[in-house]
């Protein structure tokens, strides 16, 4: 299959707005509530669900003429798994912090759905370097949802951003009242529930038949 | 169904596929779990050295500091042995290892279950403990723990003032409880309330209570709420290691040496 520079940055950029992960498809959910209360955390787990999607779909997708269609989805969940493991060791070895924070959620991408469902929906059928675009446009689309998030969590309920004060809050002698909903996880429900109204009120074609 | 996905679902092809990918992907993940020891072993002695600057509230809490440089300058790192009390000399504490201490049967002691109220079965000898000291007199005293919680076992370290009776401060460092539940042990806002409670009594035996109703006295804290077991787990690993089947000889040792006016040996 030939190289097709239209194709590729569809695939890049689609997930973003038009075909968003979280927004549309409502996928990923879980991580997205547990790590959105800082900017940093959702930005690593960002990088680290990005990698895994990109590198899975890649993989998969070099090797999905030889994949037995009755064990295909064990072998896609070995080959997720074992990004992931290497994702977390690296983590561990060079933000310790943050890891330390994230905890099981960097272990939990191999149980997130986006990872499974470009896997099968996109990689198994297409060539590696579409897959690996198309693995990078759905890590980006999920990246710039819970950075969103992230931003309106932090910002409203600490005050800070990437842990620099810019609402200086009542506690710390400011004039900021911290909303204290926003860093417990419920309220990334509400949050991403406004930013798909926002996006279908934006994209009228998103709106789902009643 | 075409001919190469047949060719694929035959029974050879699907095991040489399933053995490969196996043998593959094992590679990788060992592979980057032998590269990255070194740096992940770093890492975790760190976490540890910040825990007992945390505990001992010679830092706070997300400051960045040079926590190497504020630990060698404040704090004395000794080996004591845990049954008389007395401190071990001539013992390399850097590599000493109280962990893998525990599970040698040479030297460590099987708890009996009366005695085995943080429920760790077998203790260490030996231990490493931690003197904080300004202007070469004694703060305080950082003491390792570890005891039961409700699905792991949880480390950490406990300050003590040098009356040996004052909380200094308590930090977590390792567990593997629920989180938002039994992980709160590791809430700054929840340790913070430890602070000046008196953990042993006049007779030097452990009162410190986890409470649900309210800590209203200066030996309750605030149980966690929906962290029963935790909290509980909590409470006994306090009691153990302050008792006197844990620190309570070295305790002893260190109010002896404070009432002589002695400098501990060094």
């Amino acid at each position: 299959m030939a190289f097709d520079k239209a194709e590729a940055k569809s695939a890049l950029t689609t997930p973003i707005f038009d075909n968003n992960p979280i927004a549309l498809q409502v996928l990923g959910i879980c991580s997205a509530l547990a790590v959105t209360s800082k900017m940093d955390k959702a930005l690593v787990m960002s990088i680290a669900l990005t990698t895994v999607v990109a590198f899975s779909n890649l993989i998969i997708s070099l090797i999905r003429n030889h994949i037995p269609s009755s064990i295909r989805i064990i072998v896609q969940m070995t080959i997720i798994a074992s990004l992931v493991i290497v994702v977390d060791q690296v983590l561990k070895a060079y933000a310790y912090e943050v890891a330390k924070e994230l905890s099981v959620f960097v272990g939990l991408i191999i149980t997130n759905c986006i990872v499974m469902g470009r896997a099968e929906a996109y990689a198994m059928k297409n060539g590696p370097v579409m897959s690996f675009f198309d693995g990078i446009g759905n890590g980006l689309g999920y990246s710039a949802l819970l950075l969103a998030v992230g931003f309106v969590r932090e910002l409203f309920g600490s005050g800070t951003l990437f842990g620099y004060t810019i609402l200086e809050t009542v506690k710390d002698g400011g004039w900021y009242q911290a909303n204290g909903l926003l860093v417990l996880p419920p309220s990334a429900f509400f949050v991403i529930g406004l930013l798909i109204w926002a996006l279908r009120t934006w994209k009228r074609d998103q709106v789902e038949a009643a | 169904m075409s001919a190469e996905t047949k060719k694929n679902d035959s029974f050879v092809k699907t095991l040489v596929v399933a053995v490969a990918l196996c043998l593959v992907c094992s590679l990788l993940v060992s592979g980057a779990a032998v590269a990255l020891k070194d740096e992940q072993r770093a890492n975790k002695a760190a976490d540890v050295q910040k825990s007992i600057l945390l505990a001992a509230g010679l830092v706070k809490e997300g400051e960045q500091a040079d926590f190497d440089t504020i630990f060698s300058e404040n704090v004395e790192t000794r080996v004591i042995d845990i049954a008389s009390g007395e401190f071990v000399e001539g013992i390399d504490v850097a590599s000493f290892d109280q962990r893998k201490m525990a599970n040698d049967p040479k030297n460590n002691v099987v708890l009996s279950k009366d005695e085995d109220i943080a429920s760790i079965k077998r203790r260490a000898k030996q231990a490493k403990v931690y003197l904080v000291k300004e202007n070469g007199q004694l703060t305080s005293v950082v003491l390792p723990v570890k005891g039961y919680g409700l699905f792991s076992t949880l480390y950490g370290f406990i300050a003590l003032k040098a009356d040996t009776q004052t909380v200094a401060g308590i930090k977590f460092y390792e567990h593997g409880e629920t989180a938002g539940l039994g992980a709160e042990i590791t809430n700054p806002a929840w340790t913070s309330t430890w602070e000046d409670k008196q953990v042993l009594n006049d007779r030097y035996q452990p009162v410190l209570k986890l409470v649900k109703t309210g800590a209203n006295s200066n030996t309750e804290v605030d149980a966690l709420s929906g962290a029963t077991m935790t909290s509980r787990g909590v409470e006994n690993l306090i009691s153990y290691w302050l008792g006197e089947h844990g620190f309570g000889p070295f305790l002893a040792r260190i109010r002896n040496e404070q009432s002589r006016g002695g400098n501990h040996g060094v």
